[in-house]
Formats: structure tokens, sequence, C-alpha cells
């Protein structure tokens, strides 16, 4: 029997049992739009990740007080009171660093703010004007700090967008006057929005010159005092990382005294290693949803098989009717599989279709990206149609092989 | 004594010209028999059947249930093979065909006409009849030319469209004929064909066989009713898987 003959055959025998054909369908088609779904979210996690990472600013190394253990396990911030300014004034040293373009010394502290009868508590960062661009931000009200402001310790502050929304609700916040754990502030600018990162939301927090910061909220006295939370460093280019990486590396060492690089206080953080983190993260994470997805694909192919193989017992007549007149083995096979991945096929092309669906519909629902793979919708109508074969191979050799006076007996 | 019984009747393209100088005869058993295991038990269905029917001949086998004449059906039929034995069919030995083979032996040699009518219920009189010709892989316009023709030689062509349910018994048997006749078999094998039917369209079907054998065409039915057997020109008689008469129709109607 030709193909043509085969499949209008095939086509025939599953029109006429529509409502079974159709919840086989459903079976596969649920699977298959898991499967273009979980795959999406987690490109579109991972793609949300790898932005937000990249906002953090370009050639970004962070150095943190604190060494990385064997287990990779690393003290809190600030858990050792390793760094200090001195050490990022010689980082910027083009003479020993030529690969590094900027350093941000960083002292940060939780603290509670107020603006009138409005409050809120925020991470305030005392730094300099090279935070702004080592970290990719700007100002979009106002002005960012001044080398001024922190030669004199001025008394001014930079907010981030959520804390200018939570202290000044009812709008313009550049020239106000904040308190910082008591001590007023005049805000002279407003950060643009960042948005959230995994561990931390950009827009909540509030910047103020390092100096003003060190005299007079953070480390006034005590053992922490002049110590640095961290530096942030910002190599010349992608490709000078490796270098900067080095050189900091390297300084800080001889700066601290320390002979080898295994006994380190301080941590040197690349931004392509929280990339590459995250990244993993999140690619376990989708690994795992395609797995769930796998599985209930697995259920509709088993499905598939179960109704083939009823099928071939309820038209077990038919079967023989078709030998008596000259099917051969062969041709009852193609027809049965040609049925089966039929079914396949209709799963896959209607999962494709929910899937883009869900694409559509569910990041309005849940907030997530959802990122269409189109390699994986093809992907997916394949493994469908697979799916088909695989499972119709036992029932379509289970009719090929009925004897042909066994099938026309049976009533 | 059944090579006696030949008729010359020529049939119209029946078999391709310079085959053979000399027409074997169609069917030609030796010694067949047949045997089945049921668990422990075998059961002996054929025992050493011997037959010979020549082309244009219109045989009736006759027997009581369990004399076996169903197995015998399904050996002419080649839905079955022997245990032991010869068959021939149109000269071909059968014996140790596979099943490919045998299903193409089906589909070009036998015509089957079963009681049960055995159409497939979800196709057209016309589909059912083009079904032979689609395992034969006859293009699709000249299948629908030929089963519209062979509907019409059977008497039913303005039912080509209907679905078996929506036809009666006879008018389902006359489909079932007009399929088995589509591919110009060399046999017409008939099981019991007027056992599902009430005797006025038992009478037109066989009227029917009649005229296929009129013009030419080797028939073989298989049947337990004298009545029946009394429309072909010879039976073979069968009893617990020996034949044990093998005689001409006296007086042929």
């Amino acid at each position: 029997m030709s193909w043509p003959e085969t499949v209008r055959t095939a086509w025939e025998a599953l029109a006429g049992r529509r409502s079974r054909s159709g919840l086989t369908v459903l079976g596969i088609l649920i699977g298959i739009a898991a499967v273009i779904l979980t795959v999406g979210l987690g490109e579109g996690a991972q793609a949300r990740v790898g932005h937000a990472i990249a906002s953090l600013g370009t050639n970004l190394l962070i150095v943190t007080p604190g060494s990385a253990t064997a287990s990779g396990l690393r003290g809190g911030l600030g858990s050792a009171s390793t760094l200090t300014l001195g050490d990022a004034r010689a980082l910027q040293s083009h003479l020993d660093c030529p690969d590094i373009a900027a350093v941000a010394p960083v002292v940060q502290r939780s603290f509670g703010l107020a603006a009138g009868s409005n409050t809120w508590t925020a991470p305030v960062l005392g730094t300099t004007p090279a935070y702004l661009p080592i970290r990719n931000r700007s100002v979009v009200a106002g002005a960012g700090l001044t080398a001024a402001d922190v030669t004199t310790g001025a008394s001014v502050a930079v907010i981030g967008s959520q804390v200018a929304t939570s202290l000044f609700p009812s709008g313009r916040a550049v020239g106000r006057t904040i308190q910082v754990g008591g001590v007023p502030f005049t805000v002279v600018g407003v950060l643009n929005t960042a948005g959230a990162t995994a561990n931390a939301n950009q827009d909540d927090l509030v910047l103020v010159p390092i100096t003003t910061a060190q005299q007079q909220l953070i480390g006034r006295s005590g053992p922490q005092a002049g110590s640095l939370s961290q530096i942030l460093l910002s190599a010349r280019s992608p490709q000078a990382m490796g270098a900067a990486y080095q050189e900091t590396q390297d300084l800080l060492l001889q700066l601290h005294h320390i002979p080898s690089p295994a006994q380190a206080d301080f941590t040197v953080t690349p931004q392509t290693a929280l990339l590459s983190t995250a990244s993993s993260v999140s690619g376990t994470l989708t690994v795992l949803l395609v797995g769930i997805a796998a599985i209930s694909l697995l259920v509709g192919g088993i499905g598939v098989m179960n109704i083939m193989l009823v099928s071939v017992t309820e038209r077990i007549r038919e079967i023989g009717v078709r030998k008596a007149l000259g099917g051969t083995p062969s041709d009852i096979r193609r027809q049965f599989l040609v049925e089966a991945s039929g079914l396949g096929l209709a799963g896959g092309l209607g999962g494709a279709l929910l899937g883009l669906a869900g694409a559509l519909v569910l990041p309005q629902v849940i907030g997530n990206p959802v990122d269409i793979s189109w390699p994986a919708v093809a992907g997916s109508i394949v493994v469908a149609v697979g799916i088909g074969v695989v499972f119709g191979v036992y029932p379509a050799s289970r009719a090929a092989r009925l004897a042909p006076i066994d099938a026309l007996r049976s009533d | 004594m059944a090579e006696a019984a030949v008729s010359p009747a020529s049939r119209r393209g029946a078999r391709p010209a310079g085959e053979r100088e000399l027409t074997p005869p169609v069917i030609q058993l030796q010694d067949v028999w047949k045997r089945y295991s049921l668990g422990a038990v075998v059961v002996e269905a054929l025992r050493g059947v011997s037959l010979a029917i020549a082309e244009g001949e219109y045989v009736a086998v006759m027997g009581p249930s369990g004399s076996g004449k169903s197995t015998l059906m399904h050996l002419l039929g080649c839905l079955d093979v022997p245990t032991a034995g010869a068959y021939r069919l149109a000269g071909r030995d059968v014996a140790g065909m596979s099943e490919r083979e045998l299903a193409a032996v089906r589909n070009r040699r036998i015509g089957f006409v079963f009681q049960q009518f055995n159409l497939l219920p979800r196709l057209s009189a016309a589909r059912n009849v083009e079904l032979p010709m689609a395992y034969a892989g006859v293009d699709r316009r000249q299948r629908r030319e030929r089963a519209r023709a062979a509907l019409e030689a059977v008497g039913i062509g303005d039912r080509a469209h209907h679905r078996p349910s929506e036809l009666s018994g006879g008018q389902q048997q006359r489909v079932a004929i007009a399929r088995a006749l589509v591919t110009d078999p060399t046999l017409l094998l008939a099981d019991e064909p007027t056992g599902n039917l009430a005797s006025g369209q038992a009478a037109e079907v066989l009227a029917l066989f009649a005229g296929l054998h009129a013009q030419g065409r080797t028939v073989v039915l298989i049947t337990h009713d004298p009545e029946v057997a009394g429309h072909a020109r010879r039976v073979v008689r069968l009893r617990d898987g020996e034949i044990t008469a093998d005689e001409p129709v006296p007086g042929p109607r």
C-alpha cells in the first residue's frame, strides 16, 4: 500500500474515533506544552540574570575582606576588617595596576531613614564618585557625588529610586533633607532605576561621600574603624579582566605582607564568576523542570501505546480482512505506526500552540519572562512524533503478527 | 476423474498469454494434512486430502461442522499453510511461501466472499471494493473506475457511496462479491456466502455466482446446505478431514 494511501487510512481510523484520539492527543499535548514552557521559563530566567549582572557594571571586580575557604564558603561581608582606604588608593596607581580603570572603596551599613513623617530602611553606602561609572549607574535627577563632597565630608546623599518614592511619595526629592541614622543629609540626586538582582535591590540604597560616612555614620570608633566593606574595581576592558584580577591580588598581598595567595585575607571576585554561578543555578532549575515535563511526556507516550493496543484488539477483524485482501504484515505494521505517530504529531503541534499561547499569557500572570526557544519547539514536535512511533511499535507489530485466520475468526 | 470434468471454458484476460502451454488445474491438493495442537491434544483437521479443480469449474465443498471444510477453505485461500502435502495454486506451490508472498497470492489470485460479509464498517461500499486494489498498488483514479464497474456488475452501482450499515444483507454480500472480483482473481472462494441471508437474497446471490460461472470464473463454494450445494456443478463431500465423495451434480439447472 502506498504511503499516501496508508496516511489516508490512518487518518480515517483516527477521525473515526474522535474522542478517544482527542484524549490520547491531549496526553502528549500537555507534555509538549510543559516542555516548551519550562524551557522558555528557564531561558527567560537565565537571560534576566545575565542582564541583571551585566547591569551591575561591565568589567567589574569586587574585593571583599575575608578569605575564601577550601569549601568555597566565605565569611559574610565585613566579617573581617582587612581592607582600608590605603588599599583602595594603592589600587588606583596606574603604575602598579595599569589594567584597572577605576576604583571605588565602599563602606556599607543599613540605616533607618526619615524624611518628615516618612521612614524607610535601606543600605547606606559611603563611597566615591567612581562608584557610578563602575556600577554602570547614572543619576536621573540632580547630580552625583563629587570629589569635593568627598574631600570636604559634605552631608549630601544620592538616593535610589525606591528610597525616593518611599521617603518622598509626593515627588521631588532633590534639595530635600533626609535623616540617616539621625544625621541630616541633603539629597543632591536620584539614581536611575536598575531593578533587583538575585541578591540585592539596586534601587534601594543611599550613596554618601565615604569620608562623611566614616566620620559621622560608620566606624567612628572600635576595631573596625577605617575598614572598608568592599572595594569595587573596573578593568580597562573585558579582555583585561584577568590582568586586573592578577594585579589586584598581587598588590594587596604585598600591602598586607602575605606571602602566598592561599592565606589571603581578602577575596577578589570577577563579575564573570557571579554570572556563571547564577546561570548554573538557573540552569540546574531548568534541567529539573524539563525532567518533570519529560516524565509527563513519557506518560503521554504510554497513553498512546495503551490506546493503540486497545485499537489492535478492537480491530482484529479489520486486520484479518485487510490481510485476506492482500495486506502484508508490513502494510499492517505501517498503518498502525502511522496512526500512532499521527497521534504524536497532533499532540506535538497542539502542544506547541498551547506552549506558545502560554508563553504569551504566563509572563502577565506570574511576572517571569518566558523566552520561546524555537529549537525547543521544533525539537518537541519531533520528539512527539518519535514518542508516537516508539510507543506504536509494539502494538503495530502485534497487529502485523496476527494470523489472518485468527483475526477473521474472532467475532 | 477431476480431470474428466475440465470444461474448456476460456476466460477473458484471466491468465497472461503464454504463461504455460498447457493450463494446469487452478487448484491441486496432493495428500494434504493439517494438524492443530490445542494444548496437549493434537487435532487432525485434514487427513490426506487430494483434490484438483480446473479452470472454470463451479465446485461446492460440503460437510457437517467439524468435517474440516473451514480448514480446507483457509488452505485454499492461502490464509494458512498445510502441515504436510503440496498445494499448487495455478501451478505455484504455496508451501514454504513467506507471509508476504502469501499476501500477494491472496491479493492477486483469490477473491474471498465470507459469511459475515467482512466489509469495513467505516468505509463506503466503493472504498471497500477499492481496498484490494489499494494493496495491489493500483492508482486512485483507476481504482475508482474499476470499483464503480464492479459494483455495477453486481447490480448495486447506485449504492456505491453507502456505508455497509446502510445496506441490506444481500446488498452487503453483493459489495463483498464486487470486492472479490475487482482484482480479476484466478479463484473465487466463498465461505457460506448465503448463511446470513434471507432466502430471497440468498437466491439472488446464488444467481450471481451462477452468472459468474457462466462467464468462465472458477468458483469454490463452502457450505453445509445441500440446497446451496445443488447450485454447483460438482460437489466434494468432506467428513472427519477426508474426502468421502466427489461427484458432478446431476441435472444442471
